[in-house]
């Protein structure tokens, strides 16, 4: 299973990726095999400015639900549309095509609460 | 003196399987299982296209036998037993003395006063219990579970999987028959068309010592059909989308047989049973409630516990509700009241407080 170095990670299990004051969050390999086949995701928040922690949407595989946390404040730009026909994408390319959001972070974002790759790994004894 | 310690979950004797086969294992019923082995939209289609094995040893076996054995299942089952005939099985339920149901299960009929009764896993102490408290009768009752694994070969390749290892005519068997004979060398071994699936099934019931040859012979026979080994979840989505109940969840101890839409096998004609009177009376008095099935209108995923409502009004409860692998939508069941039961009736699900567009359909979700 990979945890590509150049993401950070949170405990809820999404992975983050910042270029400038844009943020691209997903879930990551681990959530998308503990899940199991992603069949439903359902994001609402765009254009909605969220604390970290905040719920921006749900992702069903078909045996369970959980919620999406947000890893960073700040505002919804983008939700990959894409996973409306292909939710599949969360479980094939989970750092890829499988992306959720992109958010507005501004330029001093708060990143105190993200772990490295290898912090993430360690926590779910990988 | 009673203590509140949990108990110890149970494996079944194919539990190093699942290990190696690289089995998600998860509590269910008071057993360690495999919830599933790669995918449950895999497993799923596995089984409805080629053929796939479930391991479901952890449900329970009953033996009724003795002159009254048959007055004792047609005092404690809904269904008439007395239709059966040796080879034949037939899908029943308890009734609970209180208007609920006990457990569902299958009755055999092995031979004049020789019946077997299959169980759900997480209720083989209560029900044995509770036919044991039925029995002023004189039925031989031997409860068999800790000897035997079961497993189920099922798919439109089950029986080509199944036909190399035995010389039953496994592929001529009636759905809800069985045949005993041998098979992969043991005598005796008795092969049901039972099953929970909507596909082609076979049951097969194998003393535990020879449990683990047998599955292993299983898989290597079925390898050219593409077998796989089937986890919870896909059981789970299999049966749903043919409407099969799971105790638990669409029936228990609080619903009755008739609101569950089980009128087909609660006949009330064949005489006394327990609870004949109040379902008598429930019948002709009208049903409050029933389970019915639904699909989902727009996009949403009904879940366990999740509330039915029509113009903002609670109506009821979702029992059971996952994604269709095959239908590729929202699939559910519940309870209603009655004014909502009629096909093609929109309802809503609320699903994460807003409410979702439903039409009240006919089980099986999946036409063939």
């Amino acid at each position: 299973m990979e945890f590509p170095s150049d993401l950070m990670y949170t405990k809820d299990h999404e992975w983050v990726r910042i270029q400038g004051n844009t943020a691209v969050v997903g879930v990551t390999a681990f959530a998308a095999r503990e899940l199991g086949d992603v069949v439903y995701v359902e994001i609402e928040t765009e254009g909605d400015t969220l604390e970290k922690h905040d719920v921006f949407g749900t992702v069903e595989a078909v045996k369970t639900v959980s919620d999406l946390f947000l890893p960073i404040s700040g505002t919804i730009k983008e939700v990959n549309e894409a996973l409306q026909d292909q939710p599949e994408l969360v479980n094939s390319q989970p750092y890829g095509k499988g992306w959720m959001i992109k958010m507005d972070v501004g330029s001093d974002p708060d990143i105190s609460d993200l772990m490295t790759a290898e912090e993430y790994t360690k926590l779910i004894g990988m | 003196m009673a203590t509140t310690d949990t108990q110890a979950l149970r494996r079944t004797v194919l539990y190093d399987e699942h290990v190696k086969l690289k089995g998600q294992i998860i509590p269910f019923a008071g057993w360690e299982m495999p919830v599933r082995y790669s995918s449950d939209l895999e497993e799923h289609l596995c089984v409805r296209e080629k053929v796939g094995i479930f391991d479901v040893s952890h449900m329970g076996e009953f033996l009724i036998k003795g002159p009254s054995a048959l007055a004792l299942i047609q005092k404690v089952t809904t269904n008439d037993a007395s239709k059966l005939t040796p080879g034949k099985a037939q899908y029943s339920c308890f009734p609970n003395g209180k208007g609920g149901i006990v457990d569902d299960c299958i009755v055999y009929m092995k031979g004049e006063n020789d019946y077997m009764i299959v169980v759900n896993a997480g209720n083989i102490a209560k029900d044995w219990d509770w036919i044991n408290k039925q029995n002023d009768l004189g039925a031989t009752l031997e409860n068999v579970s800790d000897d035997y694994s079961l497993f189920s070969v099922s798919g439109p390749l089950a029986a080509a999987t199944v036909a190399k290892l035995t010389d039953m005519p496994v592929g001529d068997l009636a759905y809800y028959t069985f045949a005993t004979g041998t098979f992969n060398g043991i005598p005796n071994i008795l092969i049901a068309t039972t099953g929970y699936t909507g596909e082609k099934c076979f049951e097969i019931l194998i003393p535990n010592e020879h449990a683990v040859k047998c599955w292993v012979d299983l898989m290597e026979a079925g390898k050219e059909f593409g077998i796989q080994p089937i986890g919870l979840g896909a059981r789970d989505t299999l049966r749903l989308e043919m409407g099969y109940m799971l105790y638990g969840n669409d029936i228990d101890d609080t619903t009755s047989p008739l609101e569950a839409g089980l009128g087909w096998i609660t006949k009330l004609a064949k005489g006394s049973f327990i609870d004949s009177d109040k379902l008598n009376q429930q019948k002709a008095d009208g049903l409050k409630r029933k389970l019915v099935g639904f699909e989902m209108i727009d996009r949403g995923i009904p879940r366990h516990d999740y509330v039915l409502s029509s113009g903002g009004n609670v109506i009821g409860k979702v029992t059971s509700g996952s994604q269709s692998p095959s239908l590729k939508k929202g699939i559910g069941m519940g309870y209603v009241e009655a004014a909502f039961a009629t096909e093609g009736t929109e309802i809503d699900v609320i699903i994460r407080d807003k409410p979702v567009k439903a039409k009240v359909v006919k089980p099986p979700f999946l036409k063939r």
